[in-house]
């Protein structure tokens, strides 16, 4: 009886020990994946910050808004912000690496859809960052068009416009991830619409009176007021 | 030589009908049906009466009119003329013209003038403005001569204006020309001018035609390149300029032809203009300036409140473009009324250096820093009629000297500005 429980015991550290040596160089590998990774990371960090810094992203995400809101959210700049995402991304990415060489069933599929997933989200990011891009720009474009040519209230009309390039952005955006594809569709036709609708009864009703003024002063205003109005700058 | 396949086959057909010339006169058209007729037989009337003996050509470059304009420059019988003046002579005066395109780009047509003078190896050239009727025989002449005469490069125009006209060029362009690139020329942005063939080949070659801004503000950069290239420039008095009507709408586009195109050159004349120190006169043949001081009916109220509105409204914008200070100082004068409201000369300067710097390092896009000058130009305008509304001739000039020493004595500032903000 004594002899069978040592023998069992022996066998079951023997397993065990063949089951150690069996994983370890794996093991070994994995830990040697990820500290590769993390070093990888870091100089993938750093190129791409110098990048970045050379090519002024700072300025152009100033320009999108998208600094505006990261300073709002006590988040740090978006170059380093970018940096960091890549640092992570890349890391991430050989963690999951080391951890598929383990072996382990079940896990082999998440880490497959993990890197399915990364050109997706890199593209998403990507419109994101340019449909704000194009926000910004074309909200300050109608802001300077709107004072240059008198029009009332430029500043709604400059944030209807960037309203509504954001709306379509973030309905592209999330259509790419594959994030409730439906629900964002049906919410952007809602959003979307419904801005038209309340834009439509707000100039139609409630600025009646502004709309009739701004008419008349634009087609029917006395020529020689118009005269008057401006001088030949050259 | 330059690369002249933007020049259609027909048109090199004409050019090589017409042979060398000693003289070229440009026209620059689209849709001038109304004044164009008046225009060809002046000029036609100018080079019988001043050079019966030198070969001549009129080359009409058209931005696609639809009003017959070209055929009414090629149509014009030269014998009408001979007529009128009573002048004969056995060369023969070309006309030729071409479409460049179907919208008007003033930077394409003088590019396919300067490529037409070129070719035909012309030793003086003029531009003449489609628009004024007022030309008169005289001021062919008096813009040919001193390139084909006296050995000049660039003859820049002065005329006789209302003291209330030509606002961008006495508030902004001549003040800041003189102040960077030391040299008094008033009207830096020429309508009409007269250029040797030596600084039409050389400008054809170093203008930056592809770029935007270049191509649209040729006519400036043509002055800076002749000032650049150390060529001998005067100017020539020509007589009253018309008064051309401009909507509210025109300023934008006034701004990006003079302004936009002067912020692009300083990028790349820096080395030029950052060793200049004050300025000095050039020849001039004839009166210097003239200033008309007829009642003229101008709506301050409107100047004044979009000055105000595009303080209050445009901030974000300005916060990108101005210091600090320059801003707290508009929004302040913003806030007074029309009889209070005054835009100091210092102010303005300041905000017009900000201005170029913000454009050199591209803080956003240039177009939008172009468009945001126009509602603090209108304050300035606003400013600038007030204090001259019951002034003389001479106070006009005062006037605008002062705004030009003020641009000459805060050079520094942009200076300091251009080479520090990164």
């Amino acid at each position: 009886m004594r002899e069978m429980i040592i023998g069992e015991l022996t066998q079951a550290v023997h397993d065990l020990a063949r089951g150690f040596a069996h994983y370890l160089p794996r093991l070994i590998v994995m830990l040697i994946l990820v500290l590769a990774g993390w070093l990888i990371a870091y100089i993938v960090k750093v190129i791409l910050r110098s990048i970045l810094k050379l090519i002024k992203f700072d300025r152009l995400s100033e320009d999108a808004g998208a600094s505006q809101l990261l300073n709002k959210a006590a988040l740090p700049s978006a170059t380093e912000m970018v940096s960091r995402f890549a640092f992570w991304v890349t890391w991430v990415g050989f963690i999951l690496l080391g951890v598929s060489v383990l072996g382990i069933l079940g896990l082999q599929d998440q880490i497959a859809r993990f890197f399915l997933f990364l050109p997706r989200l890199f593209i998403a990011v990507l419109i994101l960052f340019l449909g704000l891009l194009a926000a910004s720009f074309f909200s300050r474009a109608a802001l300077l068009a709107a004072v240059n040519a008198n029009v009332p209230s430029p500043r709604v009309l400059s944030m209807a416009v960037r309203s509504i390039i954001i709306v379509f952005v973030l309905s592209i955006f999330f259509e790419e991830l594959g994030l409730a594809e439906q629900t964002m569709l049906v919410a952007f036709g809602i959003a979307f619409g419904a801005l038209m609708l309340g834009l439509a009864i707000a100039f139609g009703i409630g600025g009646r009176d502004l709309a009739q003024r701004f008419l008349e002063e634009k087609f029917v205003r006395d020529k020689k007021q118009q005269d008057e109005d401006e001088l030949s700058p050259l | 030589m330059e690369d002249e396949s933007f020049l259609t086959d027909d048109f090199f057909r004409q050019l090589i009908n017409v042979g060398e010339v000693d003289i070229l006169v440009g026209l620059p058209t689209h849709n001038n049906a109304k004044t164009i007729g008046t225009i060809v037989h002046n000029v036609r009337s100018g080079i019988l009466g001043a050079f019966p003996r030198e070969r001549a050509v009129i080359i009409n470059a058209d931005g696609g009119s639809r009003d017959g304009t070209p055929e009414l420059v090629t149509g014009i019988s030269i014998d009408d003329v001979r007529r009128a003046s009573g002048v004969y002579t056995l060369r023969t005066l070309h006309a030729i013209s071409t479409k460049y395109g179907s919208t008007p780009q003033s930077g394409v047509a003088l590019r396919t003038i300067l490529a037409a003078a070129e070719l035909l190896r012309a030793k003086a050239c003029i531009v003449v403005s489609p628009e004024s009727e007022k030309i008169a025989p005289e001021w062919i002449s008096n813009l040919l001569r001193p390139v084909y005469r006296d050995g000049f490069d660039l003859v820049s125009p002065t005329y006789r204006r209302h003291k209330f006209d030509g606002l961008l060029m006495t508030n902004l362009l001549y003040p800041m020309v003189r102040a960077l690139y030391g040299l008094r020329i008033r009207e830096s942005y020429m309508s009409e001018f007269g250029f040797s063939g030596r600084l039409g080949s050389q400008f054809l070659r170093e203008n930056g035609w592809k770029n935007g801004t270049a191509a649209s503000g040729a006519e400036l950069c043509l002055t800076l390149a002749a000032i650049n290239g150390e060529c001998r420039i005067c100017q020539c008095f020509l007589g009253e300029k018309d008064h051309v009507e401009r909507r509210a709408a025109d300023l934008v586009p006034a701004l990006r032809q003079t302004v936009g195109a002067l912020f692009s050159a300083l990028e790349s004349d820096f080395p030029k203009w950052s060793k200049v120190v004050g300025s000095h006169e050039v020849p001039t043949i004839g009166s210097e300036q003239e200033i008309l001081l007829d009642p003229l009916r101008v709506n301050r109220k409107r100047l004044h409140q979009m000055f105000a509105t595009g303080v209050a409204e445009l901030e974000s914008v300005f916060q990108a473009i101005l210091s600090p200070a320059t801003l707290g100082e508009l929004h302040r004068i913003a806030l007074l009324g029309e009889d209070e409201f005054r835009y100091p000369a210092e102010l303005w300067v300041r905000t017009v250096y900000e201005f170029a710097a913000a454009y050199q390092k591209s803080v956003i896009n240039r177009d939008h820093i172009i468009q945001a000058l126009a509602p603090l130009f209108r304050g300035r305008v606003f400013t600038f009629i007030v204090e001259n509304r019951n002034g003389s001739a001479n106070d006009v000039a005062n006037s605008i000297e002062n705004l030009c020493l003020e641009f000459e004595r805060l050079k520094p500032y942009l200076l300091e500005m251009w080479k520090s903000r990164e």
